[in-house]
């Protein structure tokens, strides 16, 4: 057995920065806590690969399947002699993929951050803010029971605010951090009602009782339901629920577009690559109970995911603002990982989405963390969020440029790039077990393409824009991020999870099926030309086609009015019927009663206070008389 | 056992007692003299005690006990209550209990 203590310090280190940051960075050393942090997040990143090759390489398999390892437990909270919440560490495959994407993510962000947000005010809170996500994100995905996994959950939902209101003078900053933390914590509601039912059927909150495929847990909630669905696949649909706030998949979308307002950086870390995704790695983590007794649970993950990542990527088409693009682009892909898991079954070959939606999750970090640390080096030059701004840009910003490509045509599924491989996967999982859904997937696939090349050929080539000041490329910081991302982004692709991270443990063969990926390689070639038509040169198809098709249009880049049915289902519905009552009955009927109770104590003070005259013998003449009368009425009625 | 006197002589004069005592702590503006009424009071009790005693359980001795433990506590009692007229007097430089009248709303 190898020794995994140390993966302890994995959690320890970004907290204690987070600490020490937060206290001392102000005051002492303004300009060196980027580095300190960064440093940090170096050791945790060596730490993490460390991990990761001891665990996929040296860790010993039992029966050719990779063990669940519990490197470390304690009991945090002891409430009663059953129930108690742990805190610990897991290790399985799927951990250990997220602990590498997460540590080399944030360790980029850190570096890259170091060039962007330098000279801003609040750098050390930057920084500070920056180690509290890493160590919340890092603990979620290493928990070992649901509960500790609710608790990061709550922490990386906190971190997200904190970093998306950094800029906190800022009105409308504020209002996206508010608006996150709300949805998200919204849809948490769910995902906590969801534990409540799942751990009181289960008697358990520990992932590995939970999710053995051969344990009683599993069995558990089978037989008796509501609405025709059994207790467990309500519990997971629950659960999910926080899956789909987390995840911002539709209906609780509304708040990634928004929460671009925070650093650009941010949005890569934590919009983009990492907690985002802890939706995805929720399902995942309880995948055996969803494939094997909640099938349900797990048709409805699949719809939603697939027709999340539709209409994520046709109001992508049509948005301008390249950060909400990404946003979007974001939320569909979200999609295509929540429909890979749910098109999967266990085990074996079975099991070929879940290893394409974890594959996808890996290279998905990789080159969206590209593309929004690109679209930070453009807007760092541009100083503008809108690409109608921009044009032509190639010839100032070369690496960028370079980096950006190579991330559009990963994420159009372009061979040999990473993207093409993950995407297969998918799109050949979702062949086998539905044909719609596969459909749905295929024209997204297309509108992909499409819709990152618009950005791309826009940014990059179109219409000579004249720059107040000539754009200059970013500093090394900032570049060096770009490429090992892109480096990644390119070779990600051949890293066989198949081998390595599969619902069961064991590896699986799988082969390149031409049925599957030739069409999709076309139709992302197909969107690429499209774009290259309309956007390579300034032309009038685009507004010609917004013209001909004026109402879809209008709807899409109206992003289908969601906000405005939130805001009519909060404002003019919850606010009107069911709060303004609440709250008169609280002002009037609750502070009446206490306002009434208050006065007449005091009216009625204010009256006898009189008796009180400070006159001995007045006293000593009423106790008198009174106990005369006591005494006469206790002979009169004593008889 | 028969010492001649009725019961209800000592009951009369205790009552007497008791209500002049009342009369003077209602009526006397001078501390020392509500003072003395009170000591009136305990001292009526007292007596009630010891007649009961005596009239009604003549082999007991608890009425006995309570009287002294009454003169006990009215003795302390008395020191205490000079002690406190004294301060007031230092303060205020007059023992008229109407004009000691600070304590009020």
């Amino acid at each position: 057995m190898i020794n995994f203590n140390y993966t302890i310090w994995i959690l320890l280190i970004p907290f204690l920065m987070f600490i020490f940051l937060g206290l001392a960075g102000h005051k002492f050393f303004p300009k060196l806590s980027g580095v300190l942090g960064t440093t940090g997040l170096g050791i945790v990143t060596v730490l993490s690969y460390l991990t990761a090759y001891n665990y996929f390489f040296l860790s010993e398999k039992v029966d050719e399947a990779y063990q669940k390892i519990t490197a470390f437990n304690m009991v945090w909270l002891q409430l009663t002699d059953k129930l108690h919440i742990d805190i610990g560490i897991l290790l399985d495959p799927i951990s250990v993929m997220m602990l590498v994407v997460i540590s080399t993510v944030s360790f980029m962000v850190h570096i890259y951050s170091l060039g962007y947000m330098k000279g801003e005010k609040g750098f050390e809170r930057f920084f500070s803010f920056l180690s509290l996500f890493s160590f919340s994100m890092l603990g979620l995905v290493l928990a070992t029971n649901i509960f500790q996994m609710y608790i990061f959950w709550e922490l990386v939902g906190v971190s997200s605010f904190l970093l998306i209101g950094f800029y906190y003078t800022k009105p409308s900053a504020v209002r996206a951090s508010k608006k996150a933390f709300i949805v998200t914590r919204f849809a948490d509601m769910g995902f906590l009602v969801g534990i409540l039912i799942l751990s009181f059927t289960t008697k358990t909150f520990d992932f590995i009782a939970l999710t053995d495929p051969n344990g009683s847990a599993i069995t558990q909630g089978a037989g008796i339901g509501f609405l025709g669905l059994s207790v467990m696949t309500w519990s997971m649909i629950f659960v999910y629920m926080g899956g789909v706030g987390k995840s911002a998949m539709f209906p609780f979308h509304i708040w990634l577009p928004d929460a671009m307002e925070g650093p650009t950086p941010v949005s890569a870390l934590i919009h983009a690559a990492t907690m985002v995704v802890a939706g995805v790695y929720l399902v995942a983590r309880m995948f055996p109970i969803y494939a094997i007794s909640a099938p349900a649970a797990l048709e409805v993950v699949a719809w939603v995911g697939a027709f999340s990542s539709l209409f994520a990527a046709v109001i992508a088409c049509t948005q301008t603002d390249i950060k909400r693009i990404l946003a979007y682009s974001t939320m569909s892909q979200i999609g295509y990982m929540m429909l890979a898991l749910g098109v999967s079954g266990y085990g074996g070959h079975e099991g070929l989405g879940y290893m394409a939606s974890m594959f996808h999750l890996f290279t998905h970090a990789m080159f969206k963390a590209l593309l929004f640390l690109g679209a930070g080096a453009i807007i760092h030059a541009v100083h503008s969020n809108y690409f109608t701004e921009m044009g032509g840009l190639r010839k100032y910003l070369p690496i960028t440029h370079i980096t950006f490509l190579i991330a559009c045509l990963t994420i159009a599924g372009i061979p040999p790039l990473s993207g093409f491989f993950s995407k297969d996967e998918i799109l050949a999982a979702a062949f086998h077990h539905n044909k719609i859904l596969w459909a749905i997937e295929f024209l997204v696939a297309g509108l992909t393409a499409f819709y990152m090349f618009r950005l791309y050929f826009s940014i990059f080539w179109g219409k000579e824009t004249h720059y107040h000041h000539t754009p200059h490329e970013a500093p090394a910081t900032m570049t060096i991020p770009l490429i090992v991302l892109a480096v990644g982004s390119i070779f990600a692709g051949f890293i066989p999870f198949n081998e390595l991270v599969t619902t069961d443990g064991k590896g699986f063969e799988t082969e390149l099926e031409m049925m599957v990926a030739v069409p999709s390689v076309l139709i992302g070639l197909i969107g690429i030309v499209v774009a290259w038509v309309m956007y390579k040169k300034e032309t009038a198809i685009p507004d010609k086609l917004a013209a001909t098709f004026k109402y879809s249009y209008k709807w899409a880049y109206n992003k289908f009015y969601m906000d405005e049915v939130y805001l009519f289902v909060t404002k003019k519905i919850i606010f009107r019927f069911i709060s303004t009552p609440i709250a008169w009955f609280d002002r009037h009927i609750v502070d009446g009663t206490m306002n009434l109770i208050a006065s007449i104590t005091q009216v009625s003070s204010f009256r006898i206070r009189g008796f009180q005259s400070g006159q001995l013998q007045k006293y000593g003449f009423v106790f008198v008389t009174g106990t005369i009368f006591l005494a006469l009425l206790l002979i009169y009625f004593w008889r | 056992m028969n010492s001649g006197i009725p019961l209800q002589y000592f009951l009369i004069l205790a009552t007497i007692m008791f209500f002049a005592g009342i009369y003077g702590f209602l009526t006397r503006r001078n501390l020392i003299t509500i003072l003395m009424s009170v000591e009136l009071i305990l001292n009526s009790v007292n007596i009630n005690f010891l007649a009961f005693n005596r009239y009604l359980y003549p082999h007991k001795l608890e009425g006995m006990f309570f009287s002294i433990f009454v003169i006990a506590v009215a003795a302390s009692e008395a020191a205490v209550a000079i002690a406190i007229i004294i301060n007031i007097y230092r303060r205020f430089t007059t023992i008229n209990v109407e004009d000691v009248n600070e304590m009020k709303f």
